[in-house]
């Protein structure tokens, strides 16, 4: 079982991660970008918000890689096994970066003007401006809708249990499988899961002290 | 400087310092509203040019488009004599068209404006240090020296580790002055520098600012306080509906002004 939470964690960081690339890049292109690359985008958020997960992940997943080894074979090369983990990462990430494309967007918008101004009229140049002032700046304005994607994540993995993939609801299955032993196997998952989202919730919350070092504290808050 | 109301146009050259800012014919639209309607402004090494007029005469939009912040529909801009390259947006109007060549032009203009724009995620230090870092690429420990002489300067040495949020609008003010004197400018600009400020942090705000024009610092400020443009600017323009309505030594326009409007607008505001 350890093992399965160990999977599911590797799972959550990488797709949330790789999600959160693609959120960067998502809500650039959503506000900056050319009608074509606006609409595309559009058309990428709505439909992943709207189809249930576990359909995306099974289309994603089977789906997916048939057409990858059907291309490599049109190509002339040999099939390939996919790696459980990495299409896992992969599947996740295509939902979580639609979510987060739309954090981020809002947070960027959350941005008083005058900043970026600034940035602009000292001669940053737009890759620059991103690193030095728009990331840092938008971060207080992001981190609760970050921090609930990453809660997400971590139980998204279990959905992954679907595709055979031995993360930490599958583990729990086998294991309770063999040992007829339901409801001990299941709530020690349980536990697990929210021991995880525990430690997630005090590493959140020194990232959000931490970006919120330039503001001051909304009265009553603790600091 | 003369007592005729010269436009630059007819100043004598021979004797006078190299143009800084040179407008020529600049229009800008923002749809169908027409802002400026062919102003042509100069500001020679040394000036101070205080840009006056109403609400909506076009004053803090001409100031814009000098590092295009607001892209001109048309005209020319020249900075130190190196005209801005623009080329059309397809929708009439134009856009920089190198962003290089602007890039590197904005970092020759030390902009103030009305509302600080200090990066609220770094200290007031990290403020100052951060275009000279990392846009013209001066190394750290020099930076950091140079930015503790100005904010000893603008009288902020003990705020350097202080994030913006917890200073005063006239700290602000003057830290944001003391990260455009970082990059060493040509030219200053000043966007309302003291229209968002309390009356009583006014003041700190404009001695700075006086102490710079003091030093021959090439200025071009748009304000609202005449009492000070008449103090410290070289020439005056007076903006009237996104046109030059007068333009001469601050002498002259306040004392003998020619124009209707402008002593209109000059009992207005007094």
């Amino acid at each position: 079982m350890l093992r399965g939470l160990l999977s599911s964690v590797q799972i959550a960081l990488g797709a949330y991660g790789v999600g959160l690339l693609i959120g960067i890049g998502g809500a650039y292109g959503k506000l900056y970008g050319g009608p074509i690359v606006r609409d595309l985008l559009e058309v990428y958020t709505t439909i992943v918000r709207a189809v249930p997960e576990l359909v995306l992940i099974l289309i994603l997943y089977f789906a997916g890689t048939d057409l990858i080894n059907r291309v490599l074979e049109a190509l002339g090369y040999a099939r390939i096994d996919i790696n459980g983990l990495v299409a896992g990462i992969w599947v996740l990430a295509v939902v979580q970066g639609a979510y987060s494309t739309e954090v981020l967007r809002g947070a960027i918008l959350s941005i008083p003007q005058g900043q970026i101004e600034a940035a602009r009229a000292y001669g940053m140049a737009p890759m620059l401006m991103l690193r030095r002032i728009t990331l840092p700046a938008m971060l207080p304005f992001a981190i609760p809708g970050l921090a609930n994607l990453w809660l997400i994540a971590t139980k998204d993995t279990a959905l992954l249990a679907i595709v055979g993939f031995n993360e930490l609801t599958q583990e729990t299955r086998t294991a309770a499988g063999q040992t007829k032993a339901y409801f001990t196997f299941f709530v020690a998952a349980g536990v697990l899961y929210l021991l995880l989202t525990l430690v997630s919730n005090r590493i959140i919350a020194r990232i959000e002290r931490w970006s919120r070092r330039g503001m001051p504290a909304v009265s009553g808050s603790a600091r | 400087m003369s007592g005729a109301a010269a436009s630059t146009a007819d100043r004598p050259a021979a004797d006078e310092a190299a143009e800084a800012i040179h407008i020529e014919n600049l229009h800008k639209k923002f749809g169908a509203l027409h802002v400026l309607k062919g102003v042509s402004v100069s500001a020679r090494d040394g000036e101070v040019v205080a840009i006056i007029g109403g609400s909506g005469s076009g004053k803090s939009t001409l100031l814009r488009c000098i590092n295009c912040l607001e892209n001109p529909t048309s005209g020319i801009i020249r900075v130190n004599g190196e005209e801005i390259r623009l080329k059309p947006d397809g929708h009439g109007g134009a856009v920089p068209a190198d962003r290089r060549q602007i890039e590197r032009i904005r970092t020759r203009l030390g902009m103030v404006f009305q509302s600080f724009n200090l990066w609220s995620h770094m200290t007031l230090l990290e403020n100052v240090i951060e275009v000279p870092v990392h846009v013209l690429g001066i190394r750290r420990a020099e930076a950091v020296a140079t930015a503790e002489r100005l904010l000893e300067r603008v009288g902020l040495a003990d705020k350097r580790d202080v994030y913006p949020a917890f200073m005063s609008g006239g700290q602000q003010q003057r830290g944001a002055i003391a990260r455009a004197l970082a990059i060493q400018p040509r030219v200053m600009l000043f966007d309302e520098p003291t229209s968002a400020l309390d009356p009583e942090l006014v003041g700190e705000v404009l001695k700075v600012i006086a102490d710079l024009a003091k030093e021959g610092r090439t200025m071009v400020l748009v304000t609202h306080e005449m009492k000070f443009a008449r103090q410290v600017a070289t020439h005056v323009v007076y903006l009237y509906n996104g046109q030059v309505e007068e333009e001469g030594p601050p002498e002259q326009l306040f004392g003998d002004p020619r124009s209707e409007r402008l002593k209109q607008f000059l009992r207005n505001v007094h």
